[in-house]
């Protein structure tokens, strides 16, 4: 048996003797940027080049500017660009702090053992190539090629996607879907026939009223989101926040319904009988657009306000109240979908709730409301067939999740874990620019997956605890220093952006397009990769729609016509809709089928023990997950998260404002490092706060090592989604653990 | 000409974006900023109230800080805008003690720095860099002696305060309340 992988938390590496790969190194002097001083007439000349930025997954497009030696001093928005209007948020100005990192990853790596302690060493890119396709190539006779899987939550997703479907599989997975937005996306499709993606379709900018739900736009920097609620806010916008929490938008709100968390279904089941019982629904559209509504009205009856205060803490009164302003402002009303909502494992059905409500308020498909977005359509050169994966994660899920649109990153871990009643598992990860350890719930067993793989490579531009398991390091140049595939994205206006190196790789770092390259053509699968610079691809690409690489050098983002006239329903207009009865569906025929509730109901969750507070956590707007807690310009703002703690559970525990303390969960997991207190006002006396992505326990990143707790550590309850299998990730209860000094743990 | 900020608090999410974007223009060393946010509470649960504001340098018609400076670093610019002369200032921090809006810092390199109101920007026509990256729109900039100006027009339009108005100092940043 092999040995099992240690997590190795010290770097191995010395600080001289990089290794080059030699005959691999590829010139990426970027010869093609033209000066173009028309565009800038500041004193400071720069030459700027167009990117799209790589911090979250809004995808912003700006320019790069340089100083007089060439070096990287500033991003700005591009203000053709639909997402951010030429405003970037804290992340994308601080992105340059993720190419001036000096703790990034330089080379490659690969994991190998020296007397008894496993440690990494220095390769060259073609030994790390070789290394890789040579255990694929062993995976693929021994198991199948559809053994291997791809995580991704980055623009070189494309490019690992393609290598791993021409090499046999299909188990690509992103953490954004299962552990984020995915109930919103099959509750949205099995009620309207169509799903939100990204980003949002939410007509923000125009609408009356604006209800979130657990969402805390402004601390989660969704560009064109906060921008738009700002325009809203300046139009007199009515704001209802839904949030245990006094979140910055609570802060801007009319009506703030600290609700008692794990309770949201009951709110909303309770609003759907206000407005049906009141008639305050929009009965026309209702009636034309919608199927089922005789059977929602027989169930809400039970789901009266007064009920609702029993569970959810909020008075009848004020959820009659909210209730007809929702109605007021109708169609111009947005109940928000959020984006993160796995919460609690019956997430699809809280989601559906809230696109119920949105269909009894007719604002689906009207200004305000939500638009009907396009998305533009680049054609990508045609490639050989991809073999068909005889198999894939779906065989190790037991016929379950089915209306998943979408593979499961937490699914394709399960199937990595070999189990007796399975002939298959995944043997090979490729973890692209996610950081699974801090993003897939359940730590213990994410890590007991990863000691059955026969390979796993990550691909990342920092020594996130991720790559401490990985066999191959491979350090991917930043966004900064790539070019990458075109920013195809939906919208009001569908518009495509590009991104371009401003400078070379920094270290002896490359873009993923060339790894997967470099990779395909040692398994034999070059046919899959036809251009032999990704410059040519792109400049093909872009003559399809009518532009070209240089053009696009210049302008950065380009908007193009919208194909079809239909932002909004026109009036009275006849609309089919992508569900099996052709309208929205109030009551879920797809549900049904598979054996589901076919309307939302309210189920218990359960509740803290004494002494312990359910763990709540959410963003801070000037970091992304965990990637940006080691990037200098960002943890300059914030460099460690705190513990939100009510006054009255502060003075029982006596703490005080600043004390560091340690968590420990329901199941015994004690934090690995302290956090800091913050005493507020701003969190209800069942709950505590804090900011996820800190608490960073891999001490080649210097700057976030031991700062904070990670959420993710603490949450060892996950209540996954019987639908679409989301993971919720807010069962679980922390207690303080005032006791432990910082060198016991 | 008299140069001045008008910061809406109802739309401040206080993401610190004007922080980064102030350090990357105006090479701000990581670890110092010359404008920064500020969080204030009321009340207690369930009754609160949050104002977030982004704060810098009142750039005052009635500095202390140039009254005080010795060497005459701190002066008057264009449209009012405060400024210090780099290499005219010997570092001493009177100017920071006299400060009371605690705007000033010593720069590692061993003079007394602060907001520009990006004069360097403003000459080209552009905007300071905190105004033009504000993903909420929040902050308005321009001349109040013209009554067309974009702060101009705000600050008719809306409510507004100053900081600390009893230190006379005559502040130029308006937060709209």
């Amino acid at each position: 048996m092999k040995s099992r992988r240690q997590f190795i938390k010290i770097s191995s590496l010395s600080a001289a003797g990089l290794i080059f790969g030699g005959g691999l190194l590829e010139s990426f002097a970027n010869n093609l940027v033209k000066e173009n001083k028309s565009y800038f007439k500041g004193p400071f000349d720069f030459k700027r080049t167009p990117t799209y930025c790589e911090v979250c997954f809004w995808k912003c497009a700006g320019w790069v500017y340089k100083d007089d030696n060439g070096r990287i001093k500033k991003i700005v928005g591009n203000d053709l660009d639909p997402n951010c209007n030429g405003r970037f948020c804290p992340r994308g100005t601080g992105g340059v702090g993720m190419y001036y990192d000096e703790d990034r990853l330089k080379t490659p790596l690969i994991r190998t053992e020296e007397r008894g302690k496993q440690t990494y060493r220095e390769a060259s890119w073609d030994e790390a190539f070789e290394y890789i396709a040579s255990k694929m190539k062993q995976i693929k006779k021994e198991y199948g090629p559809e053994s291997t899987a791809l995580f991704t939550h980055g623009s070189g997703g494309k490019y690992f996607g393609t290598l791993l479907k021409a090499f046999g599989s299909n188990n690509i997975a992103a953490p954004s879907y299962a552990q984020c937005r995915g109930p919103r996306e099959v509750a949205f499709i099995s009620t309207f026939g169509q799903g939100i993606n990204s980003p949002e379709n939410t007509d923000i900018r125009d609408t009356k009223c604006l209800v979130l739900i657990g969402s805390h736009l402004g601390e989660n920097m969704h560009n064109g989101q906060v921008q738009e609620m700002s325009d809203a806010i300046d139009k007199g916008a009515t704001i209802i926040t839904v949030d245990p929490r006094f979140s910055t938008v609570a802060g801007k709100s009319k009506h703030w319904l600290p609700i008692k968390p794990a309770t949201d279904n009951a709110l909303l089941l309770a609003w759907m009988n206000v407005l049906i019982n009141e008639e305050l629904y929009d009965k026309e559209y209702v009636k034309k657009y919608t199927f089922g509504f005789e059977q929602l009205k027989d169930h809400v009856q039970r789901y009266t306000p007064e009920w609702a205060y029993g569970v959810t803490t909020i008075k009848p009164q004020q959820i009659r109240e909210t209730a007809r302003e929702m109605a007021n402002a109708a169609p111009a009303v947005i109940v928000h979908p959020g984006r993160h909502v796995t919460w609690y494992g019956d997430d699809t059905q809280r989601l559906r709730a809230v696109a119920i409500l949105n269909a009894l308020l007719g604002s689906w498909g009207r200004r305000g409301g939500f638009y009907n977005p396009e998305k533009a359509e680049v054609t990508h050169h045609k490639l050989p067939a991809f073999p068909k994966p005889k198999k894939n994660w779906r065989d190790a899920m037991g016929g379950k999740y089915n209306l998943a649109d979408l593979a499961l990153a937490s699914g394709v871990c399960d199937a990595s874990i070999p189990s007796p009643d399975m002939d298959y598992a995944v043997k090979a990860w490729i973890v692209n620019g996610t950081n699974l350890i801090n993003t897939l719930p359940d730590q213990q067993k994410t890590i007991k997956a990863i000691q059955a793989l026969d390979l796993i490579v990550v691909v990342d531009t920092m020594p996130m605890e991720i790559t401490g398991y990985a066999d191959v390091v491979l350090p991917e140049c930043t966004y900064l220093e790539r070019y990458d595939a075109l920013r195809i994205s939906q919208g009001r206006v569908p518009s495509i952006a590009l991104r371009m190196p401003a400078v070379d790789p920094l270290y002896n770092t490359k873009p993923a397009y060339w790894m997967a390259k470099e990779l395909a053509k040692k398994l034999d699968l070059q046919d899959y990769f036809p251009f032999e610079t990704i410059e040519e691809e792109l400049d093909w690409e872009l003559k399809q729609v009518g532009t070209s690489l240089e053009e696009m050098q210049r302008i950065g983002v380009k908007r193009l016509e919208r194909e079809f006239d239909d932002l909004y329903f026109a009036d009275g207009e006849n609309v089919e809709f992508n569900t099996n009865t052709g309208k929205i569906e109030l009551y879920s025929t797809a549900l049904e089928e598979e054996g589901f509730d076919p309307m939302p109901v309210y189920t218990p969750h359960p509740e803290p023990a004494e002494g312990f507070y359910r763990l709540i956590y959410g963003r801070a707007p000037m970091h992304t997950f965990s990637r940006t807690a080691n990037n200098p310009n960002l943890t300059d703002l914030m460099d460690e998260n705190s513990c939100w703690v009510n006054p009255k559970v502060a003075k029982e525990w006596d703490l005080s404002n600043g004390q560091y303390v340690h968590l420990e969960n329901q199941d015994g997991v004690i934090s690995e490092f302290p956090i800091k207190v913050r005493v507020t006002e701003r969190i209800r006396f069942d709950s505590i706060y804090m900011v996820h992505g800190f608490g960073h326990a891999d001490k080649r990143m210097k700057r976030c090592f031991g700062k904070g707790v990670s959420d993710t550590q603490m949450i060892t309850n996950v209540m996954t989604d019987p639908i679409m299998g989301g993971t919720g990730m807010r069962g679980n209860f922390v207690t303080f653990r005032t006791d432990i000094k910082k060198s016991e743990v | 000409m008299r140069y001045a900020m008008a910061i809406d608090t109802k739309k401040c999410v206080g993401c610190s974006d004007c922080v980064v974007a102030c350090q990357t223009e105006n090479d701000v060393p990581i670890g110092y900023c010359r404008d920064w946010v500020v969080e204030v509470m009321d009340g207690t649960y369930p009754q609160l109230e949050m104002e977030l504001r982004s704060e810098r340098c009142n750039h005052c018609e009635n500095s202390p800080c140039v009254r005080c400076c010795p060497t005459g670093a701190s002066h008057y610019s264009e449209g009012g805008a405060v400024l210090v002369t780099k290499n005219e200032c010997i570092g001493c921090s009177a100017c920071i003690t006299s400060c009371p809006y605690d705007a000033r810092f010593v720069h590692p390199e061993g003079y007394v720095d602060k907001c520009t109101f990006c004069l360097h920007r403003v000459k080209n026509g552009m905007q300071p860099a905190c105004v033009a990256v504000c993903p909420t729109k929040c902050m308005y900039f321009g001349d109040l002696d013209d009554p067309r100006s974009e702060v101009s027009q705000v600050l008719k339009k809306r409510k507004y305060k100053t900081l600390i108005p009893e230190a006379g100092t005559k502040p130029h940043l308006y937060f709209l309340i």
